[in-house]
């Protein structure tokens, strides 16, 4: 017989590993309401926090990739004269030009909507968020598009990437898509499958420690 | 001061596909070999096995196989009136570093290049006149033809068990292979991977237009395989996590588990790892290198004296290590004089995007990183480039490389770029779409050229290497050809939607596009033109030899490993068997 779960038990492959380790509870805040905008819940599939995009997000700009690992800091930095194709060339780490953009955001959206990012309507985020895309606004200290693009990748790495790393959680993301994970061995069914639909429960790297 | 070593014969500075096999062909001779590398030693197990070796983030987004920007990089500039900034985060091209080099994280897309491609100047006179030919730009001949190195291009493809099909044996054209390629005296060693339903999708539409599809030569196993070497290769799991990744299976052919392990078994031979060499020291009159100066893993530097020096260290490097040793004539644009750092050239891109609807399923996550159909119909010379308004051409392909989710969601055009619309669209296009593409020859220009840089330095003090790219109208018009074509066969294959793209306009260092740099110390015939004879030899200081894709006149429309792999071999052969026997410069100037 199958002993009963408690109620509070989490699903198999969900991770507990949440709460901000980066993050204040203001930028908590805001991260997750823009998670929430670029990938909100619906029939279509899990929404971006659902997924745990925010936490994702939180644990990149803490660790090596926020303090610049991979990113040559060689100065003199020269964003007055650089051109798009030579890419980013800002004096900051990625986790301080998010936190920069933050409080630039938080002071924008003030300014034209009178009320913190996280408190408009999901109809005025995603119009601050589709005018700083397009080019349209001017923060205070960083270029605004700088800061949406990067945030953009990152929603995108932790929305589709491995649970491992936080997001994607319960490979909901994968099970959307119909991506069978890591570890495929396709040898013997690329010819059988041939136009036709494989399903499998995907594999993370995870179901494998 | 540097620490004074004991000399050796060769040292070898790089050790990737082309300083592995150098080491293994020279391990023969007896001679005391010492290869550099910069990187770690690496292994398939433990290093790149499952699940942790498929871990996107890490190796495709983190690029964690690759250089590390924060020790090395380069400026990048689009026109020499601009001020080149570094490239702070890898993008365009992903530079390989640690033991096997590039070749463990590559697709393993393996070419000969065509007859044309190797006299690209000659053959295009003959036909069209030199009125053809822009002011601008440098067209060349290798001073090698394809006939020579054929023999060559046959080593390297049994030794990386490649899996196609041959068009042309013995000047017999053979539908199914490549009927464009030149006459080859052997098949392929394996049969080609097994097709995905994109391929046969591309087959079925490219005959029915009347062109020559061909399964494209794959360095991916087909079957279980012992190369001539006696290193036994596995098959191909098609698990789809090819490119930027090493392989679990030993299935894609890597230097570090083929060329490599057989020249470490040599007693004289030596590897030296997180070593890297910051230069290649000169006798004072600058005619005969003397070793090389490099960091030990603990950051001492040491002198290795040697008497033959090989710089395999990939295009890029390969270009900066003779720059910074002021080995040859920099290139001054201006004057167009000099030669190392001249005709630096690229790949270039263009292609269409094909959306079905649910009745094409094409599970894109079963793959490798050579899986895909080819044609050459508009490469090389097999048409009239001319006609079509510019020199050169492209290969177009489509094929299933893997259908990693954070790289590859296709939308299309017109979906927003997030919201529950995306996702709906994401959702509807991942298993339904096939990708074609071409990869184009981009000529040599006297404007596009490598020097070093004024202003930045790298983490070990040298200038960096300064990048001056851009594509030019001749390329342009030839990727808008591929991007057309592309789409005509994206709606033979029946496309309910189709997206067509270019790449950036100007060149940008930001987006993937692909690691096949070319050019810089380029072969030929003529020192006023070229920085190494066709042998490999640097002309002006005949003890140090350049391996690589920087030996490229131009870039091809194909991927460049094959001839770079046949090339080391060509060099390894004239090293044994002229060079050895009588030291010195092998073609008289
Ligand atoms: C993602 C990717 C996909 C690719 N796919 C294909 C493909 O499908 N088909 C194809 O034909 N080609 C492909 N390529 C290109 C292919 O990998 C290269 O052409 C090939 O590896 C070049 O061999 P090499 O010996 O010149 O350089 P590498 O294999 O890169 O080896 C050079 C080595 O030199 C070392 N080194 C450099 N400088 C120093 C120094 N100063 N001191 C010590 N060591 C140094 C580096 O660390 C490196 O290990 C791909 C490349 C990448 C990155
Ligand atoms: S697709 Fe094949 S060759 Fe590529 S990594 Fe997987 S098993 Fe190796």
């Amino acid at each position: 017989m199958k002993m009963p779960m408690p109620a509070n038990a989490p699903a198999a492959g969900v991770n507990t590993n949440t709460g901000f380790l980066f993050f204040n509870p203001d930028e908590g805040a805001v991260i997750t309401a823009i998670v929430d905008t670029l990938i909100p819940a619906d029939a279509t599939g899990p929404g971006g926090v659902e997924a745990g995009v925010h936490i994702y997000i939180d644990r990149q700009l803490g660790g090596a990739y926020g303090s610049a690992a991979r990113l040559n800091m060689q100065g003199p930095f020269r964003p007055d004269i650089a051109t798009p194709s030579q890419g980013y060339q800002l004096p900051l780490t990625p986790a301080e030009l998010i936190r920069a953009g933050l409080v630039d955001l938080a002071a924008y959206s003030q300014k034209t909507k009178g009320n913190t990012f996280d408190n408009l309507q999901p109809a005025d985020r995603n119009a601050i968020l589709t005018d700083i895309d397009g080019g349209k606004v001017t923060f205070a200290t960083v270029p605004s598009k700088v800061v949406f693009d990067h945030l953009y990748n990152l929603v995108q790495e932790g929305y589709f990437g491995d649970p491992i790393y936080g997001g994607n959680q319960g490979k909901s993301v994968w099970k959307m898509i119909g991506f069978p994970g890591v570890a495929g061995m396709y040898t013997q069914l690329i010819e059988q499958y041939r136009n036709k639909p494989y399903t499998a429960d995907p594999q993370s790297i995870q179901d494998f420690a | 001061m540097a620490t004074k070593l004991p000399p050796v014969d060769i040292a070898i500075i790089g050790f990737g596909w082309t300083g592995g096999i150098l080491a293994k062909e020279l391990a023969s001779t007896g001679l005391k070999i010492v290869a550099f590398e910069r990187g770690k030693p690496r292994t398939t197990d433990p290093d790149f096995l499952e699940p942790g070796k498929d871990d996107e983030i890490r190796f495709a987004n983190r690029t964690d196989l690759m250089i590390d920007t924060t020790q090395e990089t380069l400026t990048f500039r689009n026109t020499g009136d601009q001020t080149a900034l570094p490239m702070r985060r890898l993008g365009s091209f992903l530079p390989g570093t640690g033991v096997g080099g590039a070749g463990v994280h590559w697709n393993g897309v393996t070419w000969r290049f065509m007859e044309w491609d190797h006299e690209a100047y000659s053959r295009t006179v003959s036909k069209y006149g030199k009125g053809i030919i822009p002011a601008d730009m440098q067209l060349q001949d290798w001073g090698i033809s394809y006939a020579e190195l054929e023999p060559y291009y046959d080593m390297f493809e049994k030794t990386a068990a490649i899996s196609g099909k041959a068009g042309n044996l013995n000047g017999t054209k053979i539908d199914g292979g490549n009927v464009f390629e030149g006459a080859r005296k052997s098949e392929y060693p394996n049969p080609p991977l097994v097709w995905s339903q994109a391929m046969t999708m591309f087959d079925k539409a490219t005959r029915s237009l009347g062109y020559h599809p061909f399964p494209s030569p794959a360095a991916n196993a087909s079957r279980a395989y012992t190369n001539p070497d006696g290193v036994k290769f596995n098959q191909c799991h098609y698990c789809g996590f090819c490119e930027r990744f090493g392989c679990e299976a030993d299935a894609k052919a890597s230097p570090h588990f083929t060329v490599i392990p057989i020249a470490m078994k040599n007693p004289n031979f030596e590897l030296r790892t997180r070593s890297q060499v910051l230069k290649i020291n000169m006798d004072s009159d600058g005619k005969k290198a003397t070793g090389v100066t490099y960091l030990d893993p603990l950051g001492n530097e040491m002198e290795q004296p040697a008497d033959i020096v090989i710089v395999s260290a990939f295009a890029l490097n390969n270009v900066h290590l003779l720059l910074y040793s002021k080995i040859g004539k920099a290139y001054d644009p201006k004057t167009g004089e000099g030669v190392v750092g001249r005709n630096y050239a690229y790949q270039g891109g263009g292609g269409a995007t094909a959306f079905f609807g649910e009745d094409v399923i094409t599970n894109p996550f079963m793959g490798a990183g050579a899986l895909s159909m080819c044609m050459d119909d508009f490469n090389g010379d097999s048409y009239d480039f001319a006609k079509a308004g510019y020199i050169g051409g492209g290969g177009i392909s489509a094929g299933s490389s893997g259908g990693r989710p954070i790289g590859y969601h296709p939308t299309p055009p017109g979906t927003p770029k997030w919201g529950s619309d995306w996702k709906k669209a994401v959702v509807a296009a991942y298993n339904h779409t096939v990708g074609v593409g071409s990869q184009g020859s981009v000529m040599s220009y006297r404007q596009n050229y490598l020097d070093l840089d004024p202003t930045y330095t790298d983490s070990f003090g040298r200038p960096m290497m300064r990048m001056t790219f851009d594509f030019q109208d001749n390329e342009w018009k030839q990727m808008a050809a591929a991007r057309d074509i592309s789409a005509a066969i994206a709606k033979e294959m029946g496309a309910k939607v189709i997206a067509t793209s270019l790449p950036a306009k100007p060149y940008s260092v930001v987006p993937y596009q692909s690691t096949h740099n070319t050019g810089g110390t380029v072969m030929g015939a003529d020192p006023k033109t070229s920085v190494v004879n066709k042998y490999l030899q640097v002309w002006d200081v005949p003890n140090v030899f350049v391996t690589g894709a920087s030996v490229f006149p131009q870039n091809a429309g194909k991927n460049p490993t094959g001839p770079v792999g046949a090339l080391a071999y060509w060099m390894a052969d004239a090293l044994k068997n002229k060079y050895l026997k009588s030291p010195g410069a092998l073609i008289p100037t």
